[in-house]
């Protein structure tokens, strides 16, 4: 283990019930993240990546695994421990009106999570308030208002702010600009990189957008119905992408051409995405995947080394 | 240090300083809006100001009655009229209104404190408890609730405290069935993950949390409990099992006059008028706060 | 150039609250052709969808149309009766909603709501109608089409809901498919499927496609022509192939320098100061005047007006002709 490592994962699972079925969410996932990076987690719906973050955060319990948070095995740690420890942990929401609570101001919203961790006195924590309000780009008088009276990417400047309070070390962004418009993600998105540089965050950056986890992550995890498929440098992964659902992936997205001769003609791709109910046999991609041989539908792929610090699971990879 | 990103603040509405935002002040100016309400919120205050002040300016006594002024009609000293051996029924009525507040108030906070413990315990908990609990409400509400609080009655007398209770304990259901519902669909919101995220305890989460998006709903819920109860107080009355007479009653006076219908109207009139009032009244408001604090009142 | 298909002039559309009235659609004027695909894009609250919704005379109950016209085959949408309209979409005129599981009806089969399309409109006979319907089944990618037809809408991913929402909107073999938002709520392998379908459909049956999105990805890659809103009004209107040379209006400019894309990893991303904000009175400028860094004062006191900037391109600015001098 590095020294420098702020969180370590290792092979936690999560299955769920649902309808007397058994969903794997989350299945054998591992990864290192070290103080200061961002760790990016793309995948589709059912891909367990919100799972996969808020069991980080002990906010959903894992059925197995290790989580080792700055030292600490989270497992081992009973429930006052932990909300205490949340000081050092904390979450944005995708949808930042739900996650306040509409009959509290803005300003009581982040002063509350102070006051839940006993952090100063009653004045200090509404200077903190203003000091934090202004540090995300927002007027001192917005503490006063409601979350109704907000828009999107104002409200989930809030959420920062909330969750910066506690001066937290890890803080997991789970598709924190995919409710807000284009011109307001950008905006978002760089205050959170601002954030990172100026009070040396570590992110978890979970989002279905290749493009945004790319501008923000060090290094990238793939996941498909659970699993991590490909996992790599940010760099490495946009530039070898080797397991075949991220470049299906990398194929989907449709980016305004630099020229009108580089139009992407739209291209079916087989299959759909299987319930995470009853996952395909053998690799779980095997149905959709344009390469897909006769061991993919009936052996489990292991996770193979492509590169220094990449790894895919599949087939092809040897 | 600023952010190079900051936004314009165009659409925050921070309209010019004004300080009271609160939820309940934003839930005043939309019940203001409620003209019926409005209305019904001065006559439940006149209501609850009679019976409160009653005793001190009734004119005359309820118990004895003035034999050389029976059954009159309404004067300038018996405004509401007198009844068949002399009740002045202006005080009568007075008296009515503390004895029916007390008990429809008391009997509201009985089925409301026993649905709440229910409700919460049943949300909180879940599972077993959760189970029975919910059955229990499925059973309660099954019963007619009359008839339930008519068996009370019969085995409790018909003082006071024993009305409070018999009308109070059958009523607890719908109670625990809405702070249930509210509890169960806020326990798996977002709102509540992103509190637990901060740290926040189970208490913490339950007091500063859920309770301020419930009470609305739970004051809405006891503003329609209170015309319930009156008129199961009413009825209670009628069949003779309200308050032990002399204690004026509306039940007793409405079944009272009505034997003598067509000679001494007003017996009748009065007395049933202001119940009738004061029910819609009730209505009014329990509707005008159900427009204005329900969760779908935001904008 | 052909007589237009649909051509809507000089609409507005006014939303009324509690308290104030929003000035949702502001002037707006445009055509679409045979055989052509348009893409409508904006931000949320630009007025892209309420515009094209309305002139097909779908609109909130507290909108309302207050002037203007959409002329389809000679006539004017906009003073039909409700009946003529129903008659005219769903058999000229295909809709595409975002969320198909609210659109669907969730308790009749699939097939039967597919063939209904069809007997309404008279298009069809029964047996005629169920023979289409297992076509149009195997067409949009359904596989088994004979045993899918009696299937429910939730028995079907989202994607999928949405090829079938395709395919009633397909039943009469419309001229026109409007498609608000289509996949929005879609995973982006799913898009590109749906996308893929919509416009090998387009190229087989020679219909006209416009779409509604946000996405200025999906926009340029899928649509032969562009309509950029803002605040209610068109700010720049284009070829794609123009478009993506040389968009002109602030606004489009500023939208793409911002976009954060694949590949834009280390670059630097300037974002559009400030927020769009809800009109409550007429415009009496520019509506992205506040957040354009080439305004002046006659951006504030007159609304710019659409027009020609070279072939195939309109564009909404005062000050276009500098912009594009100190873009180049």
């Amino acid at each position: 283990m590095p020294s420098n490592a702020l969180l370590q994962v290792e092979n936690v699972s999560k299955t769920f019930r649902v309808q007397g079925k058994k969903l794997h969410a989350v299945e054998n996932v591992s990864f290192t993240l070290e103080a200061g990076k961002t760790l990016g987690i793309v995948g589709e719906s059912g891909s367990g990546k919100s799972t996969l973050g808020r069991m980080v955060l002990r906010l959903i319990e894992s059925d197995k695994g290790k989580i080792i948070f700055d030292g600490m095995d989270l497992s081992r740690i009973g429930k006052k421990d932990l909300r205490a420890l949340r000081q050092n942990m904390q979450i944005i929401f995708q949808d930042p009106r739900a996650s306040l609570n509409p009959r509290m101001s803005v300003g009581d919203a982040i002063e509350d999570a102070m006051a839940i961790h006993k952090i100063g006195t009653k004045a200090s924590r509404r200077a903190r308030v203003v000091e934090l309000l202004s540090r995300v780009g927002l007027p001192d008088e917005v503490q006063y208002a409601y979350p109704h009276e907000l828009s999107g990417g104002q409200l989930q400047r809030v959420g920062i702010a909330r969750a910066l309070s506690l001066n937290p070390k890890l803080i997991i962004c789970d598709e924190p600009v995919s409710a807000l418009d284009v011109s307001i993600q950008v905006q978002v998105i760089q205050l959170l990189r601002e954030l990172q540089e100026e009070f040396n965050l570590t992110y978890i950056f979970i989002s279905h957008n290749l493009a945004v986890v790319e501008y923000l992550s060090d290094e990238i995890a793939v996941l498909y119905l659970g699993e991590v498929v490909e996992q790599a440098p940010a760099d490495e992964l946009f530039e070898k992408p080797t397991h075949p659902y991220t470049q299906v992936l990398l194929n989907s997205i449709l980016k305004i051409p630099e020229a009108p001769e580089n139009k992407q003609e739209m291209h079916s791709i087989q299959g759909e995405i299987p319930s995470p109910l009853s996952p395909p046999s053998g690799c779980t991609f095997h149905p959709r995947c344009p390469f897909a041989m006769d061991i993919c539908t009936t052996a489990k792929p292991e996770k193979k080394t492509v590169s220094e610090g990449h790894h895919a699971t599949c087939h092809l990879v040897n | 240090m600023a952010s190079t990103v900051a936004e314009t603040h165009s659409e925050v509405v921070l309209k010019k300083k004004k300080v009271r935002r609160s939820e309940f002040y934003q839930g005043w100016k939309r019940f203001k809006k409620h003209r019926l309400a409005v209305i019904g919120l001065v006559w439940v205050v006149i209501f609850c100001l009679a019976g409160i002040i009653g005793p001190w300016v009734a004119p005359h006594d309820y118990r004895t009655g003035d034999f050389l002024a029976i059954n009159q009609a309404p004067s300038w000293k018996y405004i509401f009229g007198t009844d068949n051996v002399g009740h002045d029924m202006f005080s009568q009525i007075l008296y009515s209104i503390r004895s029916a507040l007390i008990i429809a108030i008391g009997a509201t906070l009985v089925s409301f404190i026993i649905g709440v413990i229910l409700g919460l315990w049943a949300g909180l908990r879940g599972g077993i408890a959760d189970m029975i609990i919910m059955r229990a409400v499925d059973f309660m509400m099954t019963l007619p609730g009359f008839l339930f609080a008519l068996i009370l009655v019969i085995m409790l007398g018909r003082g006071y405290l024993s009305l409070i209770l018999a009308i109070g304990i059958p009523g607890w259901a719908g109670y625990a069935r809405l702070i249930r519902s509210l509890v169960l669909s806020m326990r798996d919101s977002e709102m509540v993950e992103a509190a637990r995220a901060l740290g926040a305890s189970q208490a913490h989460i339950a007091r500063r949390y859920m309770l301020p998006n419930v009470i609305g709903s739970m004051g809405v819920a006891l503003a329609f409990g209170i015309p319930g109860d009156l008129i199961q107080i009413a009825g209670l009355s009628i069949f003779g099992m309200g308050l032990q007479p002399p204690i004026p009653s509306f039940g007793n006076m409405i079944a009272q006059a009505g034997e003598n219908i067509l000679g001494f109207p007003w017996l009748l009139y009065f007395p049933a008028g202001i119940f009738a009032i004061t029910l819609l009244s009730f209505l009014f408001v329990a509707d005008g706060l159900q427009e204005a604090f329900s969760p779908k009142g935001g904008n | 150039m052909s007589e237009p298909l649909l051509s809507i002039e000089n609409l507005q559309v006014k939303f009324s609250r509690s308290e104030d009235e929003v000035y949702a659609v502001n002037n707006v004027s445009f055509a679409i052709h045979e055989n052509e695909a348009l893409g409508i894009v904006g931000e949320s609250g630009s007025g892209k969808s309420v515009t094209l919704m309305s002139s097909i005379g779908l609109i909130r109950e507290n909108g309302k149309i207050t002037s203007g016209k959409a002329l389809f085959q000679g006539k004017d949408l906009l003073k039909l009766r409700p009946k003529q309209l129903e008659d005219i979409r769903g058999r000229d005129i295909g809709v595409v909603f975002q969320d198909p599981m609210t659109s669907l009806n969730p308790i009749m089969r699939i097939g039967d709501q597919i063939m209904e399309a069809m007997l309404t409109h008279q298009y069809a006979s029964r047996k005629e109608a169920f023979n289409r319907t297992i076509q149009l089944l195997q067409e949009i990618g359904i596989p088994d089409p004979h045993s899918r037809f009696k299937s429910y809408p939730h028995e079907f991913s989202g994607g999928m809901r949405q090829r079938i929402m395709i395919a009633i909107a397909l039943a009469c073999e419309p001229q026109l498919l409007i498609a608000d938002e289509p996949t929005t709520a879609l995973d982006v392998t799913v898009q590109m499927q749906i996308l893929a379908l919509l416009q090998d459909l387009r190229r087989k049956r020679g219909m006209s496609v416009v779409i509604v999105t946000h996405d200025f990805g999906l926009a340029t890659n899928f649509c032969d022509k562009i309509i950029v809103m803002y605040g209610g009004q068109i700010m720049e209107a284009a070829s794609t192939d123009m478009f993506i040379r040389e968009a002109t209006h602030p606004y489009s400019i500023g939208l793409k320098a911002s976009i954060i894309e694949v590949g834009n990893k280390g670059k630097e991303i300037s974002p559009i100061p400030g927020a769009a904000r809800t009109l409550t009175e007429a415009p009496t400028g520019c509506p992205f005047a506040e957040r354009c860094p080439f305004k002046t004062e006659r951006c504030l006191n007159e609304v710019p007006e659409l027009r020609a900037f070279g072939i195939d391109h309109y564009i909404a600015c005062h000050h276009a002709e500098e912009v594009a001098s100190y873009a180049v």
